[in-house]
C-alpha cells in the first residue's frame, strides 16, 4: 500500500494557495487593460483621420515632469511596500504620502495642460477626432489616477491616525499594484498620444 | 437511486402559515442585505429564469408577428424594440446571469470552501446586475410612455453606429441599452473576479488544481474570458454615450469617425462573449454525462486543455461577423481559419463527452435527457458553425436566417438545455426536494420538439434568401409556409416551458424529499445535507482525488490510484 | 473494405444535401408563384462558385454529422442502463493519450481542406480582375431607398438596378461600388452574389455577371431603421437590346407635358422638390429620389408597393399608409392638390 503513504504525506505537507487580494487585483488589472486597450485602439486608429484642426502638432506639448512625477511614484510606493513590510511604519507613511504628492502633481499636470488646450487653443471634446480621442483616452487615465489617489488618501489617514500596521503589508501590496497598473498605462498612453499621434 | 434513510437536518421546513407583516419583511430583508453565496446562486438563478420567461415572451410576439407575410400584429417601430430586447434580454439578463447563479451556488461547495472569496463584492455584483435589468426595462415606460412602448432600444442588440448616432436615434432608446449594459457588465466583471479568486485561492486542503470538479474549472475559464470580453464592451458603449452627450465623434461618419470600428469593437465582444455563454453549458454538462453514465470523465486533462484552448482562440475570430463589411481577402482568409481552429478543441470534447458515455451504464433521467440532446444538438450547431466560417459561402448566408437558427441552436439547443439540465440536477440540493420526473420528460419531449420544428426548419428561409431583423416580408418570396411552420414550434417550446416554471414551483411545496445524493453523484455538493447549511461543512473537507465521494463509496478502488 | 464505406459515407453526405435542396425548393414552391431568392438557385458566376464550393463543404459536415451522430446514437441505444436495480459500477476508464491525440489530428486534417478551398475561392471572387467592358455602377444606400448612379452612362436609377446581361465567352459584368449616405445597408441579391455592406465613409466593391435575363429580388440585409424590412431591392438584367433601350429612355430629361403644368407647378411650389430631383425642372433636391423617370419603374417606396397611379396618390398622401416611419412626410395636400401632382407625376416616364 506504497500509495497510500504517498497520499498521505502529501497531506501533511501545508496546504498553500495564492494571496485572494492579489488575485482579484491581477483579474482587475486584466479587465481594465482590455478597457484600455479599446480606448488606445480608438486613438490610433483615428491619428490624423480629424477633418479639421487643431491637430496634435500644433496644440500638443510632451509633459515630460508630468511624466517624471507620475513615473517615480511608482518607486517610491515600491520604497513604501518595502518599508511596512519590515515593519518601519514611520518610513512607509512617508514614501505613502511622497506617492500620494507625485500622483496629485501629475493630476494637476494634466489639468493645467486641459486648460491651455480648452481656453487657449479651443480644442474641446466635440471640436474634431482627435479632441474626442485624445480626451477620452487621457480622461480615463486620469480618472484612474483620481481613484488611485483616493485610495492612496485613504491609507494615508489610516497611517496618521496610527491603524496601519506590519499586517497590512499585504492589503497595502495589492492596493500598490494598482498604483503600479496606473503608471504602467501611462507609458501606453505617453507613447501613443504624445510620441506617435504627434 | 435516492437513499431517503439519511437524517436531512433544516432540509424542508413547515412552512409558516400565518405570515405577519414583520415576518415577511424579515424575510425580505434576509434575501435583499444576503452575502451567502447559495442565497446569491438562487437570486441570480431566478433572476435568471424570470428574463428566460420575459425574452421568451417576446419570442412569441416577435413569431406572432412573422407568422405570415404583411401581418399587422406588432408596427414596425414595436417590432424592432421586442426584437432589440429579446436579444439583449436573452444574452445580458438571462445568459450572463444563469453562470453566476451555478457558479455562486456550487463553486464553493464543489471545492469545499465556507463561502466565495469575497463574499459582499459577490451581492454587489448581483445587485448592479439586477439594477442594470431593471433600468433596461424602464426603458419600455420611460419617454414615450406604454403606447409607443417607450423608449426601449431599436437599434438591435448590436447596435450597429451610425445608427446609434444622435442623427439617426434621437431620443434615448441606445442611451439606455448603453447605460444598462455597463451597469450590468460591471456586475459581471465583479462577479467574474470573485470566481475566479474563489478557485484559485479557497479549495479545500488536497483540492489541487488538477483535482478540481471540470465545473469550476470551465467555470472559471469562462469568468477569465468574461473579464477580457464585457470590458471592450463597456468601453465602446462609453466611446457611443460620449459621441450621444458630449458631441464626441468616434462613430460620427460625418466628422471623419468610422463606422467600422464600432463592428469590430462590439465583436471583439460579441464573439467570445457566445463561449462564456457556453462554456458554463459545458460545464454542466462534465458534471452531468459522467453521473448518468456512471463513469469518470474521459480525459480530464484534455477537457481541461480544450476549455482553455477555445478560450484563447476565440479572443482571435471576431471578424467572422463581419466577412461582408469589406475586409481585404487576406483579412477575410485569416478569420476564415482562426474561425475553423475553434472547431478543433470544441470537436475534443464532443469526442470525450462520447468516450465518457461509451462503456457505460447510461441512467436517462431528465437531466441526462436534456444534456444527450444537448450534445447532438450542439453537434449540429458546431457543423453549422463550420458552414458559416467559409467566408464566400458566408457572404450569401450573413445576416440571413440561417444565421438565426445556427446561433439559436447554440443558445437554445446547446445552452438552455444545458442549464434546463443543470437545474433538474442539482434542484434536489438547493430545495430538498426533487423536481416531478413525470412534468421533467414532458418538458423534455415537447421541448426538444418544438425545438426541432422551429430551428431545423429556421435554416431553410436563410437559404432561401430571408435576412433577418425584418418585421414583414413579401408575400411572393415563398418563406410563409416555413415562417408559420417556426412560429408553431416557437409556441410548442413555449408550452414546454412553462411546463418547467410550473414543475419548479408545484415540486418546491409538494415534490419527492431528495436526500442528500439523489443522483449518487461524487463531488463534494453532495456530500451536504439538502439543502446545505449556512456554513456548508461541518468539517473542512480533505479530498485525494477528482472524485471524493467515490473514494468514500468505494474505498477498496479509490481514484486516486489512477490519477 | 474501406473504400466501400468510403463510397457509402459520400453517398449519404450527398443524399443528406439532396433531400436537404428538395426540402427547400419544396417549401419554396408550395405556395404558388413564386419570386423565391433561394442561394441555392444562382444565376451569376460568384453566386455560382458560391453555391458549388457550399455542395462541397455540405457533403464534408453531413459526413461529419453522420458519423458523429451515429456514434452517439449507437452509444446511446447500446449503453443505456437495463434493469433499474442492475447498481453495480461499469469498468473506471479515465483516458487515453493516443485516443485523444487521433480524435485530435483527424479534425485539423478537416480544417486544413476546408481552409484551402476557402481560401481559394475568397481569392477569386474578391480579388477577380476587372474586364475592359464592365459597366460600372455606384450604389448609395439610403434610409430605405436605393440610389444607382452609373457615371459613364450619366444616369440616377433608383431602387431598381438595370444591369446588362452577360455570357462566359465575352463578359460584361457589373463592378458595384458600394456607398451609404446614412447608416450601414447591405446589397444582397442572393442569386447574383452574396451580400456586401455599405457603409458611410468608405468604399467597397461588389460584382456580378447575370448569366440569364429576368428580375431578381433581393434585399438590405443589414438593419438600418424603422422601415429596414422594406427596404427592398429589384435587379432587372437585361438582353442588350433591352438595355441599350432602358439607357437611352433614361438619359433623357423628364417628360414636359403641357397638360399637366398645373400639376409641375404643384410639385415646384411645394416642399417635394427640398428632396426630389426632376431633370430639366427647378426641382434638385437630393434627399429623397429621383422622380425624372419614375413611372419607368415598377414598384414605388423601394418595392413596397406596385407602381399604379392609385397607390401613387395614397403614397404622396400618406406615406405611412405604405411604409410606417419612412422618411417621406405627408405634406397636407387638398385633394385638388393630389390629383394634379399624380396626373404630373404619372406622366414622368
Amino acid at each position: 500500500m506504497s500509495t497510500v503513504a504517498v497520499t498521505q504525506a502529501e497531506m501533511e505537507q501545508p496546504w498553500v494557495q495564492p494571496s485572494k487580494g492579489r488575485v482579484a487585483m491581477f483579474c482587475l488589472i486584466i479587465a481594465e487593460s482590455a478597457i484600455f486597450t479599446i480606448f488606445v485602439v480608438a486613438y490610433v486608429y483615428n491619428i490624423g483621420k480629424s477633418l479639421y484642426g487643431p491637430t496634435p502638432q500644433q496644440v500638443l506639448e510632451v509633459p515630460i515632469f508630468n511624466s517624471i512625477c507620475l513615473l517615480s511614484s511608482s518607486l517610491t510606493i515600491w520604497l513604501a511596500e518595502r518599508a511596512i513590510e519590515r515593519n518601519q511604519v514611520k518610513n512607509f507613511g512617508l514614501w505613502w504620502a511622497v506617492t500620494f504628492i507625485l500622483g496629485a502633481i501629475f493630476l494637476v499636470g494634466t489639468g493645467v495642460e486641459w486648460h491651455k488646450l480648452i481656453y487657449e487653443d479651443g480644442l474641446t471634446i466635440s471640436t474634431n477626432l482627435f479632441g474626442t480621442t485624445f480626451y477620452s483616452l487621457v480622461g480615463l487615465h486620469a480618472s484612474h489616477v483620481i481613484i488611485g489617489l483616493c485610495m492612496l488618501m485613504v491609507v494615508l489617514l489610516f497611517t496618521i491616525t496610527g491603524h496601519v500596521r506590519e499586517e497590512h503589508a499585504e492589503r497595502i501590496q495589492v492596493l500598490a499594484l494598482y498604483w503600479h497598473f496606473v503608471d504602467a498605462v501611462w507609458i501606453v498612453v505617453f507613447t501613443v498620444v504624445y510620441i506617435l499621434g504627434r | 437511486m435516492a437513499d431517503s434513510t439519511y437524517p436531512i437536518p433544516g432540509a424542508v421546513e413547515a412552512p409558516s402559515r400565518r405570515w405577519s407583516q414583520a415576518a415577511v419583511l424579515e424575510w425580505l430583508n434576509s434575501w435583499v442585505t444576503t452575502v451567502d453565496h447559495k442565497k446569491l446562486g438562487i437570486l441570480y438563478i431566478v433572476y435568471a429564469i424570470f428574463f428566460l420567461l420575459v425574452g421568451g415572451a417576446e419570442a412569441i410576439a416577435i413569431r406572432i408577428q412573422l407568422i405570415q407575410p404583411n401581418m399587422h400584429f406588432l408596427s414596425p417601430q414595436v417590432f424592432n424594440r421586442i426584437f432589440t430586447m429579446h436579444g439583449t434580454t436573452m444574452v445580458f439578463l438571462f445568459g450572463m446571469t444563469y453562470i453566476f447563479g451555478f457558479a455562486n451556488y456550487l463553486i464553493p461547495l464543489m471545492i469545499g470552501a465556507r463561502d466565495m472569496a469575497f463574499p459582499r463584492l459577490n451581492a454587489l455584483s448581483f445587485w448592479l446586475t439586477f439594477f442594470g435589468g431593471i433600468l433596461l426595462y424602464y426603458s419600455f415606460i420611460g419617454g414615450g410612455g406604454l403606447y409607443g412602448a417607450g423608449n426601449a432600444p431599436d437599434v438591435m442588440w448590436w447596435a450597429y453606429a451610425p445608427l446609434t448616432e444622435r442623427a439617426f436615434s434621437p431620443g434615448h432608446a441606445p442611451d439606455y441599452w448603453a447605460l444598462s449594459l455597463i451597469v450590468t457588465g460591471f456586475g459581471t466583471i465583479g462577479a467574474s473576479i470573485n470566481v475566479i479568486s474563489t478557485a484559485f485561492c479557497m479549495r479545500c486542503k488536497g483540492m489541487t488544481l488538477m483535482r478540481l470538479p471540470l465545473l469550476v474549472w470551465v467555470m472559471t475559464v469562462a469568468s477569465g474570458l468574461a473579464l477580457i470580453t464585457i470590458t471592450p464592451l463597456t468601453a465602446a458603449q462609453v466611446m457611443l454615450l460620449i459621441d450621444r452627450y458630449l458631441g464626441g465623434h468616434f462613430f460620427d461618419t460625418q466628422a471623419g469617425g468610422s463606422a467600422m470600428i464600432w463592428a469590430h469593437f462590439f465583436w471583439i465582444f460579441g464573439h467570445p462573449e457566445v463561449y462564456v455563454l457556453v462554456l458554463p453549458a459545458f460545464a454542466i454538462a462534465n458534471e452531468v454525462i459522467p453521473v448518468f453514465s456512471r463513469k469518470a470523465m474521459f480525459g480530464y486533462p484534455a477537457v481541461v486543455a480544450s476549455s482553455v484552448a477555445i478560450a484563447f482562440v476565440s479572443l482571435g475570430v471576431w471578424a467572422h461577423h463581419m466577412f461582408t463589411i469589406g475586409m481585404t481577402s487576406v483579412g477575410n482568409a485569416f478569420f476564415v481559419l482562426s474561425t475553423e481552429l475553434v472547431g478543433i478543441p470544441t470537436a475534443i470534447k464532443i469526442f470525450n463527452w462520447l468516450a465518457t458515455m461509451w462503456g457505460g451504464k447510461i441512467r436517462f433521467a431528465t437531466p441526462m435527457l436534456f444534456c444527450t440532446a444537448f450534445v447532438i444538438q450542439f453537434l449540429l450547431a458546431g457543423l453549422t458553425g463550420i458552414i458559416l466560417s467559409i467566408a464566400p459561402w458566408n457572404w450569401q448566408l450573413h445576416n440571413s436566417y440561417f444565421v438565426i437558427a445556427h446561433f439559436h441552436y447554440i443558445l437554445v439547443g446547446a445552452i438552455a438545455f444545458c442549464i434546463f439540465g443543470g437545474i433538474y440536477y442539482w434542484y434536489p440540493k438547493v430545495t430538498g426536494r426533487m423536481l416531478s420526473e413525470k412534468l421533467g420528460k414532458w418538458h423534455f419531449w415537447l421541448f426538444v420538439i418544438g425545438f426541432h420544428i422551429t430551428f431545423d426548419v429556421m435554416h431553410i428561409p436563410g437559404i432561401l434568401g430571408m435576412p433577418r431583423s425584418i418585421y414583414t416580408y413579401e408575400a411572393d418570396r415563398g418563406w410563409g409556409t416555413l415562417n408559420m411552420i417556426v412560429s408553431i414550434g416557437g409556441i410548442i417550446q413555449a408550452i414546454a416551458v412553462l411546463i418547467f416554471a410550473w414543475n419548479l414551483i408545484s415540486s418546491y411545496f409538494k415534490g419527492k424529499i431528495a436526500g442528500n445524493d439523489p443522483w449518487d453523484a461524487w463531488t463534494l455538493e453532495w456530500s451536504t445535507p439538502s439543502p446545505p447549511p449556512v456554513y456548508n461543512f461541518a468539517t473542512d473537507p480533505v479530498v485525494t482525488s477528482r472524485r471524493p465521494l467515490w473514494d468514500l463509496k468505494h474505498p477498496d478502488d479509490p481514484d486516486w490510484h489512477y490519477e | 473494405m474501406l473504400e466501400k464505406s468510403v463510397q457509402y459515407v459520400l453517398f449519404r453526405a450527398k443524399s443528406w444535401w439532396l433531400l436537404f435542396a428538395f426540402l427547400i425548393c419544396g417549401a419554396a414552391f408550395a405556395e404558388g408563384p413564386q419570386a423565391t431568392p433561394s442561394i441555392f438557385a444562382p444565376s451569376s458566376t460568384p453566386a455560382d462558385e458560391i453555391y458549388h464550393l457550399s455542395l462541397f463543404v455540405l457533403t464534408i459536415t453531413g459526413a461529419i454529422f453522420v458519423t458523429v451522430g451515429g456514434l452517439l446514437a449507437f452509444v446511446v441505444f447500446r449503453f443505456r442502463q437495463r434493469g433499474e436495480d442492475d447498481t453495480t459500477e461499469p469498468a473506471q476508464i479515465y483516458g487515453s493519450t493516443q485516443v485523444e491525440l487521433a480524435w485530435t489530428v483527424i479534425p485539423v486534417l478537416i480544417v486544413v481542406v476546408l481552409f484551402l478551398t476557402t481560401a481559394r475561392m475568397i481569392f477569386a471572387i474578391q480579388d477577380a480582375p476587372k474586364p475592359k467592358a464592365a459597366l460600372d455602377v455606384t450604389v448609395v444606400g439610403h434610409q430605405f431607398w436605393w440610389e444607382f448612379n452609373y457615371p459613364n452612362l450619366g444616369i440616377h436609377a433608383v431602387n431598381e438596378l438595370h444591369v446588362p446581361l452577360s455570357n462566359q465567352q465575352s463578359p460584361t459584368p457589373t463592378f458595384l461600388k458600394l456607398l451609404s449616405a446614412d447608416v450601414i445597408h447591405s446589397f444582397w441579391v442572393p442569386q447574383l452574389a452574396g451580400k456586401t455592406d455599405l457603409l458611410p465613409n468608405n468604399v467597397n466593391e461588389l460584382w456580378v455577371d447575370p448569366l440569364h435575363p429576368g428580375m431578381y429580388v433581393g434585399q438590405c440585409a443589414q438593419f438600418c431603421g424603422v422601415q429596414h424590412a422594406k427596404m427592398l431591392l429589384r435587379v432587372y438584367v437585361d438582353t442588350p437590346d433591352q438595355f441599350a433601350a432602358w439607357v437611352k429612355n433614361q438619359q433623357q430629361p423628364a417628360v414636359a407635358d403641357d397638360s399637366v403644368a398645373v400639376g409641375r407647378h404643384v410639385f415646384e411650389t411645394q416642399a417635394c422638390m427640398n428632396c426630389h430631383t426632376i431633370k430639366g425642372t427647378a426641382a434638385t433636391g437630393r434627399f429623397g429620389p429621383d422622380l425624372t423617370h419614375l413611372m419607368s419603374r415598377d414598384t414605388l417606396a423601394s418595392g413596397a408597393m406596385a407602381n399604379t397611379k392609385e397607390n401613387l396618390r395614397e403614397w404622396i398622401r400618406h406615406p405611412d399608409t405604405f411604409k410606417e416611419g419612412a422618411l417621406m412626410p405627408a405634406m397636407q395636400l387638398n385633394d385638388q392638390q393630389l390629383d394634379q401632382i399624380t396626373a404630373y407625376l404619372a406622366t414622368l416616364r
